[in-house]
């Protein structure tokens, strides 16, 4: 954090002008980014409301997804995934943990030129099963792949 | 502020292989410190990483992405000498940008 920024926040001054900028619009509180950020989508709870949230209708399964996960995760916290998609036209790769709180853990969005593979590390509460949810051409497909966790990566 | 992230870009046939890691808490908003009290979601929200001003990649994410988060990719027509630039934003307005050069 930011020195500087601190002290503007503390000081009583501060506040006012913070407040001026938030009355003029100039910065409101939780919502600039919260627009580009698809909270309905982070909130779900099961594959068919994020497809809903995402603008789906519902999601085929496809053998040209592909997981690359460990089959047994020994800490749950750092869980490494490859995703890739070998669907033309990949628009957005999803990777969702079936038994996590929320189910949906990032979404990618692929434009034209990148290949349509992403490498990242989620955590896990538990054993479950991890969704790959890609869109490709307007369409939802998706493959699915149970990992074990022997430590979960979600409590206290 | 937060750290700086470490961005690695190099050529990997044809195309750029980026790897970035970040560094952030990432934390969920579900654990609970000793007192029991919860400890407030504090996690990075979007990440966009940019290649001559185009976007090559963007990531919504939530709290359930690893603390300290890595992340790779690859994308076609970069050439060694040129620039890729990633930013993130947390849900708390915090934001960090980073650049590498391809190699």
């Amino acid at each position: 954090m930011n020195s500087s920024r601190r002290q503007v926040l503390q000081g009583s001054t501060g506040m006012a002008v913070m407040g001026l900028a938030v009355a003029a619009g100039l910065f409101k509180p939780g919502s600039a980014w919260a627009q580009a950020w698809n909270k309905a989508a982070f909130d779900t709870k099961s594959m068919a409301d994020t497809v809903k949230a995402m603008g789906g209708t519902g999601a085929t399964e496809s053998k040209d997804i592909v997981i690359n996960s460990p089959d047994i995760a020994e800490n749950g916290a750092v869980v490494p995934f490859t995703i890739s998609s070998k669907l033309p036209k990949t628009q957005q790769i999803a990777l969702l943990v079936e038994k996590n709180p929320n189910m949906l853990v990032a979404n990618f969005s692929i434009p034209d030129g990148t290949e349509a593979g992403v490498t990242t590390r989620a955590k896990m509460g538990q054993t479950s099963n991890v969704v790959a949810l890609v869109k490709a051409d307007g369409k939802f497909y998706y493959t699915t792949k149970e990992v074990k966790v022997t430590l979960g990566g979600c409590g206290g | 502020m937060a750290d700086p992230m470490k961005i690695r870009a190099a050529m990997s046939g044809d195309k750029v292989e980026v790897k970035i890691l970040m560094s952030h808490e990432m934390e969920t908003g579900q654990r609970k410190d000793a007192k029991g009290a919860n400890i407030p979601a504090h996690f990075i929200q979007t990440v966009t990483a940019t290649h001559n001003g185009k976007v090559v990649l963007s990531a919504d994410w939530g709290p359930a992405v690893s603390k300290n988060p890595f992340l790779s990719f690859k994308f076609g027509g970069g050439k060694p000498g040129e620039k890729v630039s990633v930013t993130w934003v947390d849900n708390k307005g915090d934001k960090r940008t980073d650049e590498a050069t391809i190699s």
